[in-house]
């Protein structure tokens, strides 16, 4: 009996360290900005350069920063899920818009629609770093008094939105 | 003409490291180590220096803005960590979450130094209880004995 039980205990505890390393997703790092204030930023919109968009501004009201890019091919995926979830109004969305040129970028919008109550031009990425972007898009939710309170490496589903944006946002504004 | 072209390409292609920001050599030194202490969050088991991806690039620029700006690499990396977590560096920190990472090495090395000494001292006490009698071993002798005139038989065959 002794025999079995111990090939059988390693096999068990082998088991749950591989299912573990199954259901985790490497992607997916854990960010160190949640709950913490978000970075502080200035930059033009994207549609008019000469307006600025800075962190002050946005303070006030619960906010959804939604990093994307024209170049970005995940983007393409998320973003009808993005403009569908626009429709309804519960939440401003702001487009970070990520290493990319205003052209493409403002074509982008006008072909596939626009979700975004306005795109903050980062063509530099600096505003990127500060938000510790590494793999467009991501989206991050923002409470009333600019703090990070979730956020989203890879496309938005229309799951996520129901399951954890949604109810968080609700939780936020209530 | 050719040779001109080769020239003028070689000039070109010299190192991805000439990002924008010139340093002098101690602080491309510095740079150096740094890139090869930061993991890139895009290719997960490269470091930025390795690594030639958008992400790599402009955090290798950040460094060297900050190294010209005259911070020490300790506050560089930690302005690393502030964005991007424990992950990006290369080498994780001994911090409470992580000693099970550092100790478990030891732990598995002492545990299998254990078991071996267990396994040995187990095999010594089989050896030892094994005595034979006077008759076994008179039988013993008898058998070997005998298979070494066989085994001069067959030699000469």
């Amino acid at each position: 009996m002794g025999k079995f039980l111990i090939p059988l205990a390693i096999f068990v505890v082998l088991a749950i360290f591989l299912g573990r390393g199954l259901s985790l997703d490497p992607k997916e790092i854990p960010s160190p900005l949640i709950d913490k204030p978000a970075p502080v930023f200035s930059l033009s919109q994207l549609d008019k350069p000469e307006q600025m968009i800075g962190t002050e501004q946005l303070r006030g009201q619960v906010w959804i920063l939604n990093v994307w890019a024209s170049w970005c091919v995940a983007c393409r995926d998320e973003h009808p899920v993005l403009v569908e979830f626009s429709k309804a109004n519960t939440v401003p969305i702001y487009g970070l818009n990520y290493k990319d040129k205003r052209e493409p970028a403002m074509n982008w919008l006008q072909q596939l629609g626009n979700p975004y109550t306005a795109s903050i031009f980062d063509e530099k990425g600096r505003v990127g770093i500060d938000f510790g972007v590494y793999g467009v898009p991501e989206t991050f939710v923002i409470d009333k008094q600019g703090v990070i309170r979730y956020k989203k490496t890879g496309p938005v589903t229309q799951e996520t939105i129901q399951t954890k944006i949604l109810p968080l946002v609700k939780k936020l504004q209530g | 003409m050719k040779r001109f072209a080769i020239v003028i390409c070689l000039i070109l292609s010299t190192s991805v490291w000439a990002e924008e920001t010139k340093l002098d050599a101690a602080g491309e030194e510095r740079v150096k180590g740094l890139a090869h202490e930061l993991r890139c969050l895009v290719c997960q088991n490269q470091t930025i220096a390795d690594s030639n991806a958008d992400l790599a690039i402009d955090l290798r620029t950040q460094i060297r803005e900050q190294i010209q700006a005259g911070k020490t690499d300790a506050q560089i990396k930690d302005y690393m960590v502030a964005r991007f977590g424990d992950f990006v560096l290369y080498r994780p920190p001994v911090q409470s979450n992580t000693i099970l990472l550092w100790v478990a090495p030891f732990l598995l090395l002492i545990g299998g130094i254990g078991f071996l000494f267990w396994q040995l001292s187990k095999r010594r006490k089989l050896i030892t209880t094994q005595q034979f009698s006077a008759e076994e071993n008179q039988r013993a002798d008898a058998l070997l004995k005998n298979s070494a005139a066989n085994d001069s038989i067959n030699n000469k065959s």
